[in-house]
Protein backbone atom coordinates (compact mmCIF):
# COMPACT_ATOMS: atom_id res chain seq x y z
CA UNK A 1 0.00 0.00 0.00
CA UNK A 2 1.18 3.50 -0.38
CA UNK A 3 0.81 5.22 1.97
CA UNK A 4 2.74 8.72 1.63
CA UNK A 5 0.07 10.79 0.11
CA UNK A 6 0.87 14.32 0.17
CA UNK A 7 -1.64 16.96 2.00
CA UNK A 8 -2.72 18.10 -1.93
CA UNK A 9 -3.32 14.53 -3.23
CA UNK A 10 -6.52 13.76 -0.31
CA UNK A 11 -7.35 17.46 -0.88
CA UNK A 12 -7.92 16.61 -5.00
CA UNK A 13 -9.19 13.24 -3.50
CA UNK A 14 -11.74 15.00 -1.21
CA UNK A 15 -12.56 18.02 -3.86
CA UNK A 16 -14.19 14.99 -5.76
CA UNK A 17 -17.12 14.15 -3.72
CA UNK A 18 -19.43 16.11 -1.81
CA UNK A 19 -18.73 14.76 1.76
CA UNK A 20 -16.06 18.27 1.87
CA UNK A 21 -18.20 20.78 0.92
CA UNK A 22 -21.26 19.54 2.42
CA UNK A 23 -18.87 19.48 5.87
CA UNK A 24 -17.39 22.96 5.44
CA UNK A 25 -20.86 23.98 5.05
CA UNK A 26 -22.06 22.68 8.04
CA UNK A 27 -19.25 23.37 10.14
CA UNK A 28 -18.89 26.89 9.04
CA UNK A 29 -22.03 27.98 10.04
CA UNK A 30 -22.00 25.92 13.11
CA UNK A 31 -18.14 28.59 13.81
CA UNK A 32 -20.52 31.55 12.65
CA UNK A 33 -23.76 30.70 14.91
CA UNK A 34 -20.75 30.16 17.92
CA UNK A 35 -19.15 33.72 16.90
CA UNK A 36 -23.18 35.17 17.15
CA UNK A 37 -23.46 34.01 20.37
CA UNK A 38 -19.95 34.51 22.10
CA UNK A 39 -20.52 37.98 21.46
CA UNK A 40 -24.26 38.51 22.54
CA UNK A 41 -25.86 38.11 19.46
CA UNK A 42 -24.22 41.84 17.96
CA UNK A 43 -26.22 41.97 14.31
CA UNK A 44 -23.17 42.53 12.56
CA UNK A 45 -22.00 39.25 13.03
CA UNK A 46 -24.99 37.59 11.59
CA UNK A 47 -24.31 33.47 11.22
CA UNK A 48 -25.33 33.62 7.45
CA UNK A 49 -23.02 36.39 6.59
CA UNK A 50 -20.58 35.13 8.72
CA UNK A 51 -20.20 31.53 7.19
CA UNK A 52 -20.84 32.85 3.17
CA UNK A 53 -18.18 35.39 4.17
CA UNK A 54 -15.75 32.60 5.22
CA UNK A 55 -16.81 29.90 2.42
CA UNK A 56 -16.45 32.64 -0.28
CA UNK A 57 -12.38 32.64 1.19
CA UNK A 58 -12.49 29.44 1.48
CA UNK A 59 -13.16 28.99 -2.16
CA UNK A 60 -11.01 31.90 -3.48
CA UNK A 61 -7.82 30.38 -1.42
CA UNK A 62 -8.59 26.75 -2.39
CA UNK A 63 -9.20 27.90 -6.10
CA UNK A 64 -12.77 26.03 -6.49
CA UNK A 65 -15.16 27.04 -8.20
CA UNK A 66 -18.96 27.57 -7.50
CA UNK A 67 -20.36 24.50 -9.34
CA UNK A 68 -17.69 22.08 -7.29
CA UNK A 69 -18.49 23.65 -4.33
CA UNK A 70 -22.28 23.53 -5.01
CA UNK A 71 -22.31 19.57 -5.81
CA UNK A 72 -21.61 19.44 -1.59
CA UNK A 73 -23.82 22.16 -0.15
CA UNK A 74 -26.64 21.13 -2.63
CA UNK A 75 -27.54 18.63 -0.06
CA UNK A 76 -28.13 21.73 2.25
CA UNK A 77 -29.66 23.94 -0.24
CA UNK A 78 -32.46 21.15 -0.83
CA UNK A 79 -33.60 21.30 2.75
CA UNK A 80 -35.22 24.64 2.10
CA UNK A 81 -38.06 23.10 0.10
CA UNK A 82 -39.06 20.79 3.12
CA UNK A 83 -38.54 23.81 5.19
CA UNK A 84 -41.03 26.43 3.14
CA UNK A 85 -43.62 23.60 3.52
CA UNK A 86 -42.77 23.33 7.20
CA UNK A 87 -43.92 26.86 7.64
CA UNK A 88 -47.55 25.81 7.49
CA UNK A 89 -47.30 25.00 11.23
CA UNK A 90 -45.99 28.04 12.95
CA UNK A 91 -48.77 29.54 10.54
CA UNK A 92 -51.50 27.47 11.89
CA UNK A 93 -50.58 27.76 15.36
CA UNK A 94 -50.70 31.31 14.88
CA UNK A 95 -53.88 31.58 12.76
CA UNK A 96 -55.99 32.41 15.61
CA UNK A 97 -53.87 35.96 15.61
CA UNK A 98 -53.11 36.22 12.30
CA UNK A 99 -57.53 36.13 11.31
CA UNK A 100 -58.16 38.80 14.18
CA UNK A 101 -55.21 41.12 12.50
CA UNK A 102 -56.17 39.99 9.06
CA UNK A 103 -56.79 43.43 7.48
CA UNK A 104 -53.84 45.11 9.00
CA UNK A 105 -51.73 42.50 7.56
CA UNK A 106 -52.92 42.57 4.28
CA UNK A 107 -52.72 46.80 4.55
CA UNK A 108 -49.00 46.43 5.53
CA UNK A 109 -47.72 43.88 3.18
CA UNK A 110 -48.96 45.49 0.14
CA UNK A 111 -47.76 48.62 1.18
CA UNK A 112 -44.03 47.14 1.66
CA UNK A 113 -44.32 45.68 -1.18
CA UNK A 114 -44.88 48.79 -3.36
CA UNK A 115 -42.29 50.55 -1.45
CA UNK A 116 -40.00 47.79 -1.75
CA UNK A 117 -39.51 47.70 -5.48
CA UNK A 118 -40.05 51.08 -5.81
CA UNK A 119 -37.70 52.40 -4.33
CA UNK A 120 -34.73 50.37 -5.19
CA UNK A 121 -36.08 50.71 -8.63
CA UNK A 122 -36.30 55.16 -8.64
CA UNK A 123 -32.82 54.99 -6.04
CA UNK A 124 -31.38 52.89 -8.15
CA UNK A 125 -32.22 54.71 -11.64
CA UNK A 126 -30.91 58.05 -10.06
CA UNK A 127 -27.84 56.79 -9.54
CA UNK A 128 -26.86 55.76 -13.14
CA UNK A 129 -27.96 51.91 -12.80
CA UNK A 130 -28.42 50.00 -16.41
CA UNK A 131 -31.94 49.21 -17.31
CA UNK A 132 -31.23 45.28 -16.99
CA UNK A 133 -29.93 45.69 -13.40
CA UNK A 134 -33.09 48.00 -12.16
CA UNK A 135 -34.98 45.08 -13.47
CA UNK A 136 -33.22 42.72 -11.71
CA UNK A 137 -33.33 44.62 -8.81
CA UNK A 138 -36.75 45.37 -8.06
CA UNK A 139 -37.73 42.05 -7.22
CA UNK A 140 -34.83 41.83 -4.42
CA UNK A 141 -36.97 41.35 -1.40
CA UNK A 142 -39.13 39.06 -3.05
CA UNK A 143 -37.97 35.14 -1.90
CA UNK A 144 -35.54 34.06 -4.54
CA UNK A 145 -37.26 31.45 -6.31
CA UNK A 146 -40.07 33.88 -7.47
CA UNK A 147 -37.84 36.44 -7.92
CA UNK A 148 -35.66 34.38 -10.34
CA UNK A 149 -38.91 34.09 -12.22
CA UNK A 150 -40.09 37.32 -12.41
CA UNK A 151 -36.87 38.92 -13.80
CA UNK A 152 -36.48 36.37 -16.48
CA UNK A 153 -39.96 36.99 -17.51
CA UNK A 154 -39.44 40.74 -17.95
CA UNK A 155 -36.00 40.80 -19.23
CA UNK A 156 -34.06 40.57 -15.95
CA UNK A 157 -30.70 38.39 -15.02
CA UNK A 158 -32.39 36.16 -13.04
CA UNK A 159 -29.30 34.75 -11.48
CA UNK A 160 -28.41 38.50 -10.87
CA UNK A 161 -31.29 39.06 -9.11
CA UNK A 162 -30.59 35.61 -6.83
CA UNK A 163 -27.65 36.98 -6.02
CA UNK A 164 -29.21 40.44 -4.69
CA UNK A 165 -32.16 38.33 -3.08
CA UNK A 166 -29.65 37.08 -0.58
CA UNK A 167 -27.83 40.19 -0.30
CA UNK A 168 -31.14 42.09 0.66
CA UNK A 169 -31.90 38.98 2.73
CA UNK A 170 -28.85 39.57 5.00
CA UNK A 171 -28.73 43.04 4.82
CA UNK A 172 -31.97 43.06 6.43
CA UNK A 173 -31.99 40.12 8.79
CA UNK A 174 -28.56 41.97 10.18
CA UNK A 175 -29.90 45.78 10.47
CA UNK A 176 -33.46 45.32 10.58
CA UNK A 177 -34.32 44.73 14.32
CA UNK A 178 -31.92 47.55 15.27
CA UNK A 179 -34.43 49.92 12.74
CA UNK A 180 -37.47 48.70 14.51
CA UNK A 181 -36.13 49.68 17.74
CA UNK A 182 -35.33 52.85 16.23
CA UNK A 183 -38.65 54.11 15.12
CA UNK A 184 -40.03 51.60 18.23
CA UNK A 185 -41.55 49.19 16.61
CA UNK A 186 -41.81 46.76 19.52
CA UNK A 187 -44.56 44.63 18.99
CA UNK A 188 -43.43 41.16 17.50
CA UNK A 189 -46.38 41.01 14.88
CA UNK A 190 -45.30 44.37 13.48
CA UNK A 191 -41.29 43.34 13.48
CA UNK A 192 -41.97 40.08 11.77
CA UNK A 193 -43.89 41.67 9.18
CA UNK A 194 -41.69 43.88 8.68
CA UNK A 195 -38.64 41.42 8.54
CA UNK A 196 -40.39 38.95 6.07
CA UNK A 197 -41.84 42.05 3.42
CA UNK A 198 -38.32 43.11 3.27
CA UNK A 199 -36.50 40.12 3.52
CA UNK A 200 -38.47 36.80 2.65
CA UNK A 201 -36.39 33.46 3.87
CA UNK A 202 -33.82 34.96 5.38
CA UNK A 203 -35.35 37.80 7.80
CA UNK A 204 -37.85 34.94 8.26
CA UNK A 205 -35.21 32.66 9.49
CA UNK A 206 -33.94 35.99 11.62
CA UNK A 207 -37.69 36.36 13.11
CA UNK A 208 -37.78 33.16 14.70
CA UNK A 209 -34.58 34.33 16.38
CA UNK A 210 -36.93 36.40 18.01
CA UNK A 211 -39.76 34.65 18.65
CA UNK A 212 -42.23 32.04 17.75
CA UNK A 213 -44.78 34.71 16.68
CA UNK A 214 -42.48 36.83 15.04
CA UNK A 215 -41.46 33.98 12.74
CA UNK A 216 -44.70 33.07 11.86
CA UNK A 217 -45.66 36.77 11.11
CA UNK A 218 -42.71 36.72 8.91
CA UNK A 219 -43.24 33.51 6.89
CA UNK A 220 -47.01 34.85 6.37
CA UNK A 221 -45.52 38.40 4.89
CA UNK A 222 -42.75 36.23 2.83
CA UNK A 223 -45.36 34.26 1.34
CA UNK A 224 -48.23 36.80 0.42
CA UNK A 225 -45.43 39.18 -0.87
CA UNK A 226 -44.41 36.79 -2.97
CA UNK A 227 -47.62 36.28 -4.35
CA UNK A 228 -48.48 39.54 -4.71
CA UNK A 229 -45.27 40.54 -6.45
CA UNK A 230 -45.47 37.43 -9.16
CA UNK A 231 -48.67 38.44 -10.14
CA UNK A 232 -48.35 42.16 -9.99
CA UNK A 233 -44.61 42.98 -10.55
CA UNK A 234 -44.40 42.16 -14.00
CA UNK A 235 -47.33 43.87 -15.26
CA UNK A 236 -45.73 46.96 -13.61
CA UNK A 237 -41.91 46.31 -14.88
CA UNK A 238 -43.45 45.97 -18.62
CA UNK A 239 -45.69 49.45 -18.10
CA UNK A 240 -42.46 51.27 -16.54
CA UNK A 241 -39.69 49.98 -19.21
CA UNK A 242 -41.90 49.04 -21.78
CA UNK A 243 -40.13 45.93 -22.27
CA UNK B 1 -42.18 8.24 14.32
CA UNK B 2 -40.14 11.24 12.92
CA UNK B 3 -39.85 9.56 8.79
CA UNK B 4 -43.22 9.32 8.76
CA UNK B 5 -43.64 13.38 8.97
CA UNK B 6 -40.65 13.93 7.26
CA UNK B 7 -42.20 12.23 4.21
CA UNK B 8 -45.54 14.15 4.70
CA UNK B 9 -43.20 17.59 4.05
CA UNK B 10 -42.03 15.72 1.40
CA UNK B 11 -45.26 14.36 -0.36
CA UNK B 12 -46.26 18.11 -0.16
CA UNK B 13 -43.55 19.70 -1.86
CA UNK B 14 -43.94 16.99 -4.15
CA UNK B 15 -47.45 17.48 -4.84
CA UNK B 16 -46.80 21.27 -5.04
CA UNK B 17 -44.67 20.91 -7.86
CA UNK B 18 -46.98 18.52 -9.94
CA UNK B 19 -49.60 21.37 -9.17
CA UNK B 20 -47.66 24.21 -10.33
CA UNK B 21 -45.52 22.99 -13.38
CA UNK B 22 -48.56 22.23 -15.84
CA UNK B 23 -50.43 25.36 -14.54
CA UNK B 24 -48.03 27.48 -15.06
CA UNK B 25 -48.63 29.31 -11.74
CA UNK B 26 -46.03 32.08 -11.34
CA UNK B 27 -45.52 30.65 -7.34
CA UNK B 28 -42.38 28.02 -6.56
CA UNK B 29 -43.65 24.45 -5.78
CA UNK B 30 -43.44 24.19 -2.49
CA UNK B 31 -45.06 27.12 -1.39
CA UNK B 32 -47.91 25.86 -2.53
CA UNK B 33 -46.45 22.81 -0.59
CA UNK B 34 -47.21 25.21 2.61
CA UNK B 35 -50.69 26.35 1.33
CA UNK B 36 -51.65 22.37 1.52
CA UNK B 37 -50.29 21.53 4.38
CA UNK B 38 -51.83 24.33 5.91
CA UNK B 39 -54.88 23.58 4.50
CA UNK B 40 -54.48 19.55 6.16
CA UNK B 41 -53.77 21.16 9.28
CA UNK B 42 -56.81 23.58 9.17
CA UNK B 43 -59.18 20.30 8.16
CA UNK B 44 -57.44 17.89 10.91
CA UNK B 45 -57.75 20.61 13.55
CA UNK B 46 -54.72 20.13 15.18
CA UNK B 47 -50.87 19.97 14.45
CA UNK B 48 -49.48 16.61 15.09
CA UNK B 49 -46.97 16.13 18.42
CA UNK B 50 -44.48 14.30 15.91
CA UNK B 51 -44.68 17.01 13.21
CA UNK B 52 -44.41 19.81 15.67
CA UNK B 53 -41.35 17.89 16.79
CA UNK B 54 -39.87 17.85 13.42
CA UNK B 55 -40.93 21.29 12.31
CA UNK B 56 -39.37 22.55 15.44
CA UNK B 57 -36.15 20.93 14.76
CA UNK B 58 -36.00 21.80 10.70
CA UNK B 59 -36.81 25.33 11.49
CA UNK B 60 -34.43 26.20 14.12
CA UNK B 61 -31.77 25.80 11.52
CA UNK B 62 -33.61 27.63 8.86
CA UNK B 63 -30.55 30.28 8.90
CA UNK B 64 -28.22 27.39 7.61
CA UNK B 65 -30.12 26.18 4.47
CA UNK B 66 -29.43 29.55 3.20
CA UNK B 67 -25.73 29.29 3.06
CA UNK B 68 -24.89 27.53 -0.29
CA UNK B 69 -27.12 30.30 -2.45
CA UNK B 70 -25.66 33.00 -0.36
CA UNK B 71 -22.11 32.38 -1.65
CA UNK B 72 -23.36 31.89 -5.29
CA UNK B 73 -23.14 35.50 -5.15
CA UNK B 74 -19.25 35.34 -5.47
CA UNK B 75 -20.01 34.49 -9.15
CA UNK B 76 -21.62 37.93 -9.25
CA UNK B 77 -18.82 39.78 -7.83
CA UNK B 78 -17.52 41.06 -11.02
CA UNK B 79 -20.92 41.76 -12.15
CA UNK B 80 -21.40 44.07 -9.35
CA UNK B 81 -18.08 45.29 -9.58
CA UNK B 82 -19.52 47.77 -12.42
CA UNK B 83 -22.27 49.25 -10.98
CA UNK B 84 -21.70 48.59 -7.45
CA UNK B 85 -22.09 51.64 -5.60
CA UNK B 86 -25.80 52.21 -7.45
CA UNK B 87 -26.84 49.28 -6.07
CA UNK B 88 -25.27 48.75 -2.67
CA UNK B 89 -27.17 52.88 -1.77
CA UNK B 90 -30.48 51.54 -3.68
CA UNK B 91 -30.17 48.11 -1.59
CA UNK B 92 -29.42 50.04 1.31
CA UNK B 93 -31.60 52.18 1.77
CA UNK B 94 -34.94 50.53 0.14
CA UNK B 95 -34.11 47.35 2.23
CA UNK B 96 -34.56 50.19 5.97
CA UNK B 97 -37.07 52.01 3.73
CA UNK B 98 -39.21 49.07 3.40
CA UNK B 99 -38.28 47.34 7.05
CA UNK B 100 -39.49 50.81 8.58
CA UNK B 101 -42.64 51.65 6.23
CA UNK B 102 -44.24 48.10 7.07
CA UNK B 103 -43.60 48.10 10.47
CA UNK B 104 -45.05 51.30 11.17
CA UNK B 105 -47.82 50.49 8.70
CA UNK B 106 -48.61 47.23 11.32
CA UNK B 107 -47.87 49.06 14.38
CA UNK B 108 -50.20 51.83 13.34
CA UNK B 109 -52.79 49.51 12.07
CA UNK B 110 -52.75 47.59 15.32
CA UNK B 111 -53.16 50.15 17.33
CA UNK B 112 -56.26 51.36 15.45
CA UNK B 113 -57.94 48.20 15.48
CA UNK B 114 -57.11 47.33 19.44
CA UNK B 115 -58.44 51.29 20.11
CA UNK B 116 -61.93 50.42 17.99
CA UNK B 117 -62.14 47.53 19.47
CA UNK B 118 -62.02 48.56 23.21
CA UNK B 119 -64.62 51.10 22.31
CA UNK B 120 -66.93 48.60 21.15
Amino acid sequence: MELDLSLGDIWVYLSAGPLLHLTLTVLAYLLGDAVFRRSGKRALLNPVLLSILLLVTILAVTDTDYPTYFAGAQFVHFMLGPATVALAVPLYRNLRLIRELWFPILLSIVTGTVVSATSAVLIARWLGASEQTLISLAPKSVTAPVAMGIAEKVGGLPSLSAALVVLTGVLGAVIGPAVLALVRVRDDRARGLALGVSSHGIGTARAFQISDLAGAFSALAMGLMALVSAFALPFVLRWAFGA
Amino acid sequence: MALKFIALLLICQLAGEVFVVPTGLPVPGPVVGMALLFAGLALRGSVPVGLGRVVDVLLSHLSLLFVPAGVGVMLHIVMLRTEWAAISVALVLSTVLTILVTGLVMKVLIRWLERRGGEA
